[in-house]
């Protein structure tokens, strides 16, 4: 996991709502045992078709997926998150997430932007009339910019702490052991009762 | 005021405050399966980490086995190489395994209650969003990804964030032939796949309290499917009976047991930030027809034209999911014919449900036009319906009675895909563009509709066959 703070890069509008994990990855490709190597599974089946827009000559160096609302609802294979990551991708922007899926994001250090969806309309209009534009995300400010659209986006405090710090939620909960410990002395004498 | 039972459990559970928004929170029951876990133990690997609690721990085989012959584990290399690497990671971490075709293999979901490991008052983790099904014994079971997996591996614990409360109640009984599974689509259709979002969902009421643990497991699988965080029920006096035969446990602790468990429910004063009434009475067979679980009519309906819906957006997702359904507006249900039936998955492959199918079969034929494929949700759930003779009335009606327990068709991991422009009636949970076969379509329906369906040929639901 890579610490995140700024990330400048272009953008692709996937103008959809509900798109569940099961398209960002079908099952068949959540294969092996490595979390690298999943760019090809990555909405596979959509990519079938010429015209998906992650097959379009303008997006080819995309590394901000648009999408709608409910963004990676459905299974909780953490193999949609490597494939969205394996691909380039460092920011997704939507106006809602799967809850299991926005996990499995934040623990990658895949950052997933929470914004409204009158203004991922503009965005989209935005990068549709013009696809070569520089979309800027800045963790530390809060801000997400794109030639004349800005909008602050809400992040919990701690989540976006860790970002910063590219924080291993194990080794930080392993420093505080004692506690678990103390917990384990007390639960497992009460489920013996 | 007073807790919910969410609440008292989470409390329970609650190892400290890691922040304002979160806790940590104790795992009582650690599920693994072998699709979502080989990353999770090369953290663990290079972290130089061991199982904190391999005995609180347990590994089934379920996702890509095969389900027609043991043989046919080898035809599937991919899926042997995270079987293999299942295998490898238990005996190394010492956590017990149930292999495919021995006793106690299945489907996560399913043996975790057979075994009578899940218990009321447990907080429960898989690797899994299907994992909500446990609640259905008053536990927290959540769903979860493969570094939430390494956390608990490494831990017994899981940072969680804090969640809102929402109730469901049931009032009145459901009609007759009418399941968990018609009540499940029924509410997803009313709240929408993201209605549930950041909450825990107790169910209650009278349609509830009347449901057998089977039906109230149907009932808190889908709960997912609206997004909920995860879902509970109360337990009673039939969550006791099923642990009384189940968990073996020395009767005198049972009783013990049992007065602890009665204390698991929310208090009556206990406040929700939001409730949902239904009558049960009101709610008929209900199907499926786009390409989500919110998407669904009941069966004797037609599917909705797109001006009937009340968004631009609703509109807009019914149109796409339409197009890839291939299907019009206004179309009965059940003028919808169908290549492939399928019984089975964490929803509904459980003993109860191979039983209504075997009710409804018995006599009839499977429609020449159709190809029913029946997968036991457990290895115990094969041996019961041997018992009950239900195999060979699957047999004569012209049904593939499947000799080994797993997810199956409903995932499409193993070699039980839908062909592409075949058209499925399946008993599971997801109607996800391709989940089960790529450009194949899948309608969720109930197991009467679907062993109903294997006899038309077309959506049907049992009171058709009368016609």
């Amino acid at each position: 996991m890579q610490k995140f703070t700024i990330h400048r890069g272009y953008a692709i509008p996937l103008k959809l709502s509900n798109v569940d994990t099961d398209q960002i990855i079908p099952a068949k490709f959540c294969v092996g045992s490595s979390k690298f190597g999943h760019e090809k599974a990555l909405f596979s089946h959509w990519r079938e078709d010429p015209q998906f827009v992650l097959n379009k000559k303008e997006h080819g160096k995309a590394s901000i997926l648009i999408a709608g609302d409910a963004f990676g609802i459905g299974s909780s294979r953490e193999y949609a998150v490597w494939a969205l990551q394996n691909y380039g991708f460092k920011v997704i922007i939507a106006s809602g997430y799967g809850d299991i899926f926005y996990n499995n994001a934040l623990a990658n250090g895949l950052l997933t932007i929470i914004l409204p969806l009158s203004f991922i309309k503009n965005l989209w209009d935005l990068i549709e009339q013009f696809p070569n534009t520089e979309v800027t995300i800045d963790l530390l400010t809060q801000k997400v910019q794109a030639l004349h659209l800005n909008h602050l986006f809400i992040i919990d405090e701690h989540i976006r702490e860790r970002l910063l710090t590219a924080m291993d939620m194990i080794d930080c909960t392993l420093e505080n052991i004692h506690n678990i410990i103390a917990y384990e002395k007390k639960h497992f004498k009460t489920c013996e009762k | 005021m007073g807790f919910t039972i969410a609440e008292k459990i989470w409390n329970n559970h609650k190892v400290f405050n890691i922040n304002s928004k979160e806790d940590l929170i104790y795992i009582d029951l650690h599920l693994l399966h072998e699709v979502n876990t080989p990353q999770a133990f090369d953290i663990l690997r290079n972290k130089n980490l061991k199982v904190r609690q391999p005995n609180l721990t347990i590994g089934t085989e379920d996702h890509n086995t095969p389900t027609q012959s043991i043989d046919k584990i080898i035809d599937n290399p991919v899926g042997l190489h995270q079987i293999n690497m299942l295998r490898k990671n238990c005996a190394e971490f010492n956590i017990p395994l149930y292999r495919l075709g021995e006793p106690g293999q299945g489907i996560v979901h399913v043996i975790a209650p057979e075994l009578g490991l899940t218990r009321p008052g447990m907080t429960i983790a898989c690797c899994d969003s299907h994992t909500c099904t446990q609640g259905a014994f008053g536990t927290l079971a959540f769903g979860i990804g493969t570094t939430q997996v390494a956390h608990i591996l490494a831990t017994q614990t899981l940072a969680l964030h804090l969640f809102k409360k929402m109730v469901i109640t049931i009032n009145n009984q459901l009609q007759n032939g009418i399941t968990a599974k018609d009540l499940a689509l029924t509410i997803i259709s009313k709240i929408g796949v993201f209605g549930g979002k950041g909450y825990i969902v107790e169910y209650r009421g009278e349609a509830i309290m009347n449901m057998s643990m089977e039906a109230r497991m149907t009932l808190c699988n889908m709960s997912i499917e609206f997004g909920a965080y995860t879902s509970i029920i109360a337990p009673d006096e039939t969550t006791f009976l099923y642990l009384k035969k189940s968990a073996n446990i020395e009767p005198y602790i049972f009783e013990e047991q049992v007065e602890h468990w009665r204390t698991l429910q929310s208090d009556k004063d206990a406040i929700f930030d939001k409730e949902v009434i239904l009558d049960a009475s009101t709610i008929t067979s209900h199907v499926s027809w786009g390409t989500n679980p919110s998407q669904s009519v009941p069966l004797t309906g037609c599917i909705p034209n797109l001006e009937s819906f009340a968004t631009e957006e609703l509109r807009k997702e019914a149109e796409l999911s339409l197009d890839y359904m291939k299907l019009q507006p206004g179309t009965a249900m059940r003028d919808i014919p169908i290549d492939v039936v399928f019984v089975g998955s964490c929803t509904n492959g459980r003993i109860e449900d191979l039983r209504i199918v075997s009710e409804i079969l018995k006599g009839h034929k499977v429609s020449k036009t159709v190809d029913m494929i029946i997968v036991p949700g457990s290895f115990a759930v094969r041996q019961q319906a041997i018992a009950e003779g239900l195999d060979k009335i699957f047999y004569e009606a012209g049904a593939d009675f499947r000799s080994l327990a797993g997810c199956s068709m409903c995932v499409g991991l193993n070699d039980d895909k839908l062909k592409e422009n075949h058209r499925s009636a399946s008993t599971t949970n997801r109607s996800f563009q391709g989940r089960q076969g790529k450009g194949s379509f899948t309608h969720i329906v109930s197991p009467p509709v679907a062993a109903a369906t294997a006899i038309m040929g077309r959506l049907a639901s049992p009171a058709d066959l009368i016609d």
